[in-house]
């Protein structure tokens, strides 16, 4: 039997009027403004941007307002709302040598060119909750020192000077875009960072810390972390030259870890990379972590069965926004599916219970 | 290796300048510089359109290029009754910004142009370089002065 399921419309519009409702909250509490979200919630506005996959902080906090804080949801409409733009084109790669950087910390050379800069970190808090921030009050005024002027340089140039590290070779290759096609393995590097950038937090952070216990061994020091913002470049085709179309905060990881050297390579250090939007810096180290255990198989080093050393398992698993499709759609109407699993069950008990009774019936006539 | 820079001529090395500013600035400010002038008609070429630019990184800041994410750019273009034709790119989605960058640029390339330095681009290049002077200045302040506890003789 089949069952036609209409109807819901008007449940569905009150529940909606509903959302907004409950959105608002208490009406007597001030409302969010969209540039409140903007400066006060940047950290969450950073994250929708790089999962989202578009730097906007103003739509990016637009989006964490209308999803009442679910940042899942907010990357969902960023994403929704990307599909709609049309594509201008491409930037130059972004040169983040030259980045103005608000922090800038190496785990592995004290004394850098530059200096461990810490800028606005939470490290070295308490993590104590500060109800002064319950009240409203004066905010306290960030000292001024005298401001570096020249960019400041990658803390792995340093290491490349010596040859202790793989060096990472430019080249002019079309790198290849998710967005534009779908995902097919194996992928390669490039392909592997842009799943990465817009992947879960959790699910990637997950994944490097996974690396760190023992599962795909690979022991990374963060060589430099900075933040800072970038000019971003894009030739035009109207003028025949490139021109600089705006600027973008990213937070940059590069870690190294040991490598015992292959046939081919004598011992040195290899690199993982991380680069997301914003100040994102647990997403950024993880995205190093895991972008380091999935070059093991091109590095020539073990590759285990971990989950993390599995392209497959991490790149068809680290994006939010096709795991919440696939997850949350189970709970909509499957009426016809269950209505058939049901049939089957009832069926195959039957068959059972007119077995069992065929069996007793015989072994009473016996 | 990535495709050799094209080498500009001097005042494509300016407008590629004046262009970047005009990217960049802030949109208040830019309206309220333009606001002061008198400022000509003009005919679209090109209405107001807001894009997506697809960022790309480097594998290791100095690698092969990767599509990092996209970003938001509202361009446009017009002419100017005496014929400049201007371009505006700037980052976002404000089209008003747009349409007056391409003033601007169209502007720059007439016999306004000293005029226009000094009323727009001037004041919007001061507040880019106070603005990254400050967050430098703050940046500056958080580095760490290490110093070593001496032990032993000599």
């Amino acid at each position: 039997m089949y069952v036609a399921v209409k109807g819901g419309e008007r449940a569905i519009d009150n529940a909606h009027a509903w959302l907004a409702e409950e959105r608002r909250g208490d009406v007597t509490v001030a409302e969010l403004t969209v540039p409140q979200i903007r400066e006060q919630l940047a950290l969450a506005v950073n994250r929708v941007m790089t999962e989202g996959s578009l730097y906007d902080p103003d739509l990016a906090a637009l989006a964490i307002k209308q999803s009442r804080g679910d940042l899942i949801e907010a990357i969902f409409l960023i994403r929704a709302y990307r599909t709609t733009l049309p594509r201008i084109g491409h930037s130059h790669p972004v040169e983040t040598g030259k980045m103005a950087c608000d922090r800038r910390v190496s785990a592995t050379f004290k004394d850098v060119p530059g200096g461990q800069v810490l800028g606005p970190t939470f490290d070295y808090t308490h993590r104590l909750l500060d109800f002064k921030l319950m009240a409203e009050g004066e905010v306290p005024e960030a000292v001024e020192a005298d401001p570096r002027i020249e960019p400041t340089p990658h803390v792995t140039s340093f290491l490349n000077k010596e040859g202790l590290i793989q060096t990472e070779a430019e080249s002019g290759e079309t790198p290849p875009d998710l967005t534009r096609e779908p995902l097919e393995l194996p992928a390669n590097r490039a392909l592997r960072l842009q799943a990465l950038t817009r992947g879960d937090e959790g699910f990637i952070l997950s994944m490097a810390y996974s690396t760190q216990r023992g599962y795909g061994n690979s022991h990374a020091f963060v060589g430099e972390l900075r933040i800072g913002k970038v000019a971003v470049e894009m030739d035009i085709p109207e003028l025949g030259f490139a021109i600089e179309i705006g600027e973008v905060e990213l937070t940059e990881c590069e870690t190294v870890n040991k490598f015992a050297g292959s046939k081919v390579e004598p011992p040195q250090f290899t690199r993982g990379y991380g680069l997301t939007f914003g100040q994102t810096e647990r997403k950024a180290i993880s995205m190093a972590l895991v972008d380091r255990s999935l070059r093991s198989k091109e590095l020539g080093v073990e590759v285990s069965n971990s989950p993390a050393h599995d392209e497959e398992f991490v790149l068809y698993h680290c994006d939010n926004i096709q795991a919440t499709g696939f997850l949350e759609h189970i709970k909509l109407p499957h009426y016809v599916d269950f209505q058939s699993e049901m049939e089957l069950v009832r069926k195959m008990r039957a068959e059972i219970a007119s077995a069992s009774a065929e069996e007793r019936t015989k072994e009473a006539a016996e | 290796m990535g495709k050799p820079e094209a080498v500009l001529s001097p005042e494509q090395e300016v407008r590629k300048a004046w262009m970047g500013l005009l990217a960049k600035s802030e949109a208040a400010l830019l309206a309220e510089r333009l606001g002061a002038l008198d400022l000509p008609e003009f005919d679209w070429l090109r209405r107001p359109e807001v894009g997506g630019v697809m960022v790309r990184g480097r594998m290791g800041g100095t690698g092969a290029p990767f599509n990092l994410g996209e970003m938001t750019v509202t361009r446009c273009s017009l002419r100017l009754a005496t014929g400049e034709v201007g371009h505006g790119y700037v980052q976002g989605r404000d089209k008003r910004q747009a349409e007056q960058a391409a003033l601007v640029d169209a502007l720059m390339q007439g016999p306004r142009a000293d005029q226009l330095r000094d009323a727009v681009l001037a004041p919007l290049e001061t507040a880019q370089v106070a603005s990254r002077a400050a967050r430098a200045a703050k940046a500056a302040a958080t580095k760490v002065d290490f110093f070593t506890m001496v032990r032993g003789e000599d």
